[in-house]
């Protein structure tokens, strides 16, 4: 990548995350606010790397409960069986739902695995002082920004289907603990990919940082 | 205090690369990519305001409507029961988890109410050729919210129940689940109205 590209930050500048201004800072003051809307500014994410670590840390941590654990209990016929997220999937493709079945293995099992393992690989290329394929690591970013939120799907079929079968009473479903981790997997992972500054990636590049 | 770069309204810098780069004049349609990375930074040509405002009211109408109808509608020899969109909250609730009911609550109840509440807030007072007040802050709590709004999730939520159950009993979807299916669209549409760049621009 050439040298000459202007960067804010290579320029001294700030720019603001929520009305968009480019501003140049004063040279003294240690808090900068937006002259247009006043929040505060910070060159990248204040502590984005350990922040974001500590999430992912986090979710690694509950991502085994929250697989091992059942989502749900469900009764019928005074036979109780207990669905974790992948006996979900089993249930859905046994009874021939394949598209069904594929959708719910990849937002419950796919996206939730390849995001820890991209945000990993990114914090790990950042911190190493990766120049290579900028452009595709900001693509993997937007990309687990995008689909993180989707493997919450598996949490909510447990809430409608609680609210269901109980009107019916052919069956009681029951939510378990699997999907109080599940969820809260769903959201440190989402923290984790909001904390990280795809920026960081950028400022490898630039001369001041080839160390 | 900083000082603003001086007559570089158009002027931002990338918010995934940091690159600096003018944006085009609001001409034509599409979007406009990043020259580095290719993320989106705006979308061109659209009516600031009475798009997303006219998107804000009918998310309203289609949010009251989709909690006030059934969701599902349950058939089983002879026997009808109907399901609403807070009922699963309740059960949650009622089943000694009240923490996987708040997060339930929350990404399909409040953060939609107040992604909607704000978009209205916003552009309601801007199309009367008022300033909304406190700007900022209900700019900054727009942006924060979004991501946790999650009812097209759970739509596709409602569907996989819904199929999983046909099997035992016929499922028929209420009214709640075509409006959310509306609503869905309109606030994905609304989200990529809202551009803070041109918002301040116009205020300023």
């Amino acid at each position: 990548m050439n040298s000459t590209v202007a960067t804010s930050a290579g320029q001294q500048l700030l720019s603001c995350h929520t009305c968009g201004l480019v501003s140049r800072p004063p040279a003294t003051t240690a808090s900068v606010r937006c002259p247009r809307c006043g929040v505060a500014l910070h060159p990248r994410i204040p502590r984005s790397l350990s922040r974001s670590w500590a999430f992912l840390a986090a979710a690694i941590m509950l991502y085994l409960p929250a697989n091992l654990l059942p989502i749900m209990h469900v009764t019928s016929l005074g036979q109780t069986r207990s669905d974790t997220i992948m006996s979900g999937v089993d249930f859905l493709m046994m009874h021939g739902m394949w598209p069904l079945a594929l959708i719910v293995f990849i937002a419950s099992v796919l996206v939730p695995v390849s995001k820890i393992v991209i945000l990993v690989y990114l914090l790990l290329s950042v911190q190493m002082r990766s120049q290579s394929r900028p452009r595709d690591r900001t693509r993997l970013y937007r990309f687990t920004e995008f689909v993180g939120r989707w493997s919450m799907v598996d949490v909510f079929v447990v809430t409608v289907l609680v609210a269901l079968v109980r009107l019916g009473n052919v069956a009681e479903v029951e939510a378990a603990p699997g999907a109080l981790f599940f969820a809260g997997v769903v959201i440190l992972t989402m923290l984790a990919a909001r904390t990280f500054d795809p920026r960081l990636i950028w400022d490898n590049l630039e001369p001041s940082h080839d160390k | 205090m900083s000082a603003i770069i001086p007559q570089h309204h158009d002027l931002i810098a990338c918010p995934e690369c940091d690159l600096l780069q003018h944006l085009p004049s609001e001409q034509g349609r599409g979007r406009v990519h990043c020259r580095r990375c290719g993320c989106t930074l705006h979308h061109l040509g659209r009516d600031a305001i009475a798009l997303p405002l006219a998107l804000g009211l009918a998310a309203l109408v289609l949010f009251i409507l989709s909690n006030a109808f059934p969701l599902l509608e349950f058939h089983l020899q002879g026997r009808h029961d109907t399901t609403y969109l807070l009922a699963g909250i309740r059960e949650l609730y009622a089943a000694g988890m009240p923490l996987l009911a708040s997060v339930v609550a929350f990404t399909t109840f409040v953060a939609p109410a107040l992604h909607i509440a704000l978009l209205i807030y916003l552009y309601l007072p801007l199309i009367l050729g008022q300033r909304p007040p406190a700007l900022a802050m209900a700019l900054r709590l727009t942006q924060a919210i979004l991501p946790w709004s999650m009812l097209e999730i759970f739509l596709l939520g409602v569907l996989v129940a819904g199929v999983k159950l046909a099997e035992q009993a016929t499922i028929v979807p209420g009214p709640a689940a075509w409006s959310l299916g509306v609503l869905v669209i309109v606030l994905a549409a609304a989200a990529t109205q809202v551009h803070p760049h041109r918002l301040w621009d116009r205020v300023t």
